[in-house]
């Protein structure tokens, strides 16, 4: 195969990983804390983009036309309004329910996911369409044979990679990374070492949510357009490749989403069915991945989580 | 005795009351049903043709020498089979509904043929141009005034083999629709001298196209085919766009929207499509239309089927008119309709109830709108499409 179109494929596919990556990062997080699978997140991923859409569209009204302010204006509005809904979901939602059944958090979250939906669907105007998302990066681009490299796309796939590290760094290396560690390692003694734990929950509900919103954006910026219903699709998306990585682990997270970006790039132009069935076989991979390997690719050490 | 007299008082006067309304109003109030996408990616479309249904409603009610006042239900299809089937059969139980004006999107409207058979529920079809859907079936109750995608396809065929394009590539969503659209175009286009250098389907959520379009890119065709409706139209157009492709796009009548230029901006231009019929100010009663549209201030612009779903209202009501709300005496009526005279033209339906009267319009998106073809700076020479065609 051509060397330019084998880049595009894979270039591609790093954009779709970064996406992926950045929900399932979320989805683990979450699990790492509180043992809970949060499942409307990929609905604040949506509520991000919209969130993102509106403050661009108040900004526009403004007068405010500085290319790279605007981006970075939009960028933190989703990400804080995300930050905050996360702390809420988890202060209101999950931690009331600790002493339930695992089970109810599920549902009740799979239940939120569709009140975010169908909110945003009522009461965004027009919501009910695709909307078109602004073009707010440069897009200038180079030609290397049948590759096409964007700036625009360089400049998300850079963001999101330097998100997801972040996160990682301030998990690994910080005091406030400590605490959740030891939270997710075993809350009873962190609460004992004088850990705020509900304090904590809140901060990492908060950090996966905002970066769940910055996803939002980059997905935003990335296709130039958004839909009430992306969120369903993402996490379920977000969720297998979280699971399949190792739900617990950041780096298995990172390891699942770009996993599942390149099975469904395969699963688009290398197969000889229809690409109509690049989920199916993705999806199938995953499940014979999850046989395999129960507990994720990166499985953890019974103890450690995050 | 006593309970006799108790019983025959109480009918008597169940009969009084149940006789009074018709007595004290004119008119007799009877209930069809406007079916449709009202929400999700097609609603633009959907709203457009309630509001044109609704119009002709509104007019129908206005004018004194008619003997039936009609209310229109609306229902929502959200252009997914399993949601119409529900609603066709909400519609189709309620035995005050005598007809429908139904369904835009060609996937819904074949799963629901057999529910409207079921009820004996006439319908006429405003939007979906899937052949099958009047010609697969021998049901009575299905009528469809619109053209079909065979005709569609036919002019589209000859129209970009005729610009001098040698190759193509389809992309096609995998719903009876997009399928449907494949087949007549492949058909069409090999009679014509095209070449298919690819043929891909597509899921009718997907959201990224990038790996597919690489494929497309590395195969280089003068024209990217695309089949199916406006929001995958939109995302194909635009990664398009991010991966350099140069070629020629050009779909069908599924994205000859208003909401495909309002989310695409500029790079809608020079977008093909074709649609059945003319465009509305060109029909036969196009300036009646749309005066009395702007004159009722819907919120939404009719959009292209808006004129169809406006006289399958009309064919309706002045069936029930002639007949009365009888679902079996309407179904035999509109199986008479022959050189009705309407705003799109004379309809006449054929054995399968389909409209035989197949008029294709091309289009082009220039400067922000839908331009016909042939008036189209396009067509004339003073602007370039893909591939300086």
């Amino acid at each position: 195969m051509d060397p330019g179109v084998l880049a595009q494929y894979a270039f591609n596919g790093l954009m779709l990983g970064v996406i992926y990556a950045m929900v399932a990062v979320g989805f683990t997080l979450f699990f790492g804390v509180l043992d809970v699978i949060q499942f409307a997140h990929g609905d604040v991923v949506m509520a991000g983009a919209f969130v993102a859409l509106a403050t661009y569209l108040a900004l526009h009204g403004l007068g405010v036309a500085v290319p790279g302010l605007v981006v970075i204006v939009v960028a933190c509005a989703a990400a804080l309004a995300m930050a905050l809904l996360g702390a809420l979901i988890a202060r209101y939602l999950v931690l009331p329910l600790r002493a339930a059944p695992a089970f109810n958090t599920l549902l009740i979250t799979l239940m939120l996911g569709s009140i975010l939906r169908e909110l945003v669907r009522l009461f965004y105007p027009n919501g009910s369409n695709p909307q078109p998302f602004p073009r707010l990066l440069p897009t200038a681009s180079v030609n290397l044979g049948n590759f096409t490299l964007r700036l625009d796309t360089t400049i998300l796939l850079v963001v999101g990679l330097a998100t997801i590290f972040v996160v990682n760094l301030v998990v690994r290396r910080t005091r406030l990374g400590l605490a959740i560690r030891a939270v997710a390692q075993d809350s009873e003694t962190a609460r004992v070492m004088g850990i705020d734990f509900q304090r904590i929950v809140l901060v990492t509900f908060a950090i996966g949510s905002a970066l769940a919103g910055i996803a939002g954006v980059v997905y935003g910026l990335y296709y130039n357009e958004v839909n009430f219903d992306i969120g369903l699709l993402l996490g379920v998306i977000g969720f297998s490749a979280a699971v399949v990585g190792g739900l617990g682990s950041i780096y298995g997270a990172i390891i699942g989403g770009f996993l599942f970006a390149a099975l469904q790039t395969i699963g688009s132009v290398a197969l000889p069915v229809s690409s109509a069935y690049n989920n199916v076989f993705a999806f199938a991979v995953v499940i014979i991945l999850m046989t395999w390997k129960p507990t994720g690719l990166i499985a953890e050490p019974t103890s450690e989580r995050v | 005795m006593q309970r006799f007299l108790v019983t025959a008082c109480t009918l008597a006067f169940a009969c009084v009351a149940a006789m009074s309304p018709t007595a004290l109003h004119a008119k007799e109030t009877v209930k069809i049903v406007f079916i449709g996408p009202l929400t999700g990616g097609n609603a633009a479309l959907g709203l457009g043709g309630r509001n044109s249904a609704d119009l002709a409603v509104q007019l129908h009610n206005a004018d004194a020498k008619a003997k039936y006042t009609f209310d229109m239900v609306k229902l929502d299809d959200q252009c997914k089979p399993d949601i119409g089937v529900q609603v066709a059969t909400k519609a189709g139980a309620d035995n005050g509904i005598i007809a429908g004006v139904t369904h835009y999107c060609s996937a819904v409207a074949i799963a629901t043929v057999d529910t409207y058979h079921k009820f004996g529920l006439p319908v006429i079809v405003w939007g979906a141009v899937l052949p099958a859907i009047t010609y697969g079936n021998d049901y009575p109750e299905i009528h469809r005034v619109n053209g079909t995608m065979i005709n569609q396809n036919e002019v589209n065929a000859k129209l970009v083999t005729g610009l001098g394009y040698k190759t193509w590539v389809i992309i096609h969503d995998t719903t009876d629709y997009g399928k449907g659209h494949d087949e007549y175009f492949t058909k069409f286009l090999t009679q014509d001298g095209g070449k298919i250098l690819a043929d891909f389907g597509v899921g009718a959520d997907q959201q990224d196209f990038t790996a597919i379009l690489t494929k497309v890119k590395e195969l280089n065709p003068d024209v990217v085919y695309f089949g199916g409706l406006t929001p995958i139209g939109v995302r194909l157009r635009s990664q398009m766009d991010k991966l350099g492709i140069k070629s020629q796009f050009e779909g069908t009548s599924g994205i000859v929207s208003d909401s495909y230029i309002q989310a695409l901006g500029p790079l809608a231009e020079g977008t093909i499509a074709f649609i059945d019929g003319a465009p509305i100010d060109k029909l036969p009663g196009g300036k009646f239309f749309l005066d009395q549209y702007a004159a009722h201030k819907y919120g939404e612009p009719p959009e292209a089927y808006g004129p169809y779903a406006f006289v399958a209202a009309n064919l309706i009501m002045d069936a029930i008119e002639k007949v009365g709300p009888n679902r079996k005496a309407v179904t035999a009526e509109l199986a008479k309709t022959k050189d009705h005279q309407s705003i799109v033209g004379p309809i006449t339906f054929d054995a399968h109830g389909q409209n035989v009267v197949p008029i294709v319009t091309a289009y082009v998106v220039q400067d922000g709108k839908w331009v016909v073809w042939g008036d189209s700076d396009y067509a004339k020479g003073k602007r370039k499409l893909a591939g300086g065609k």
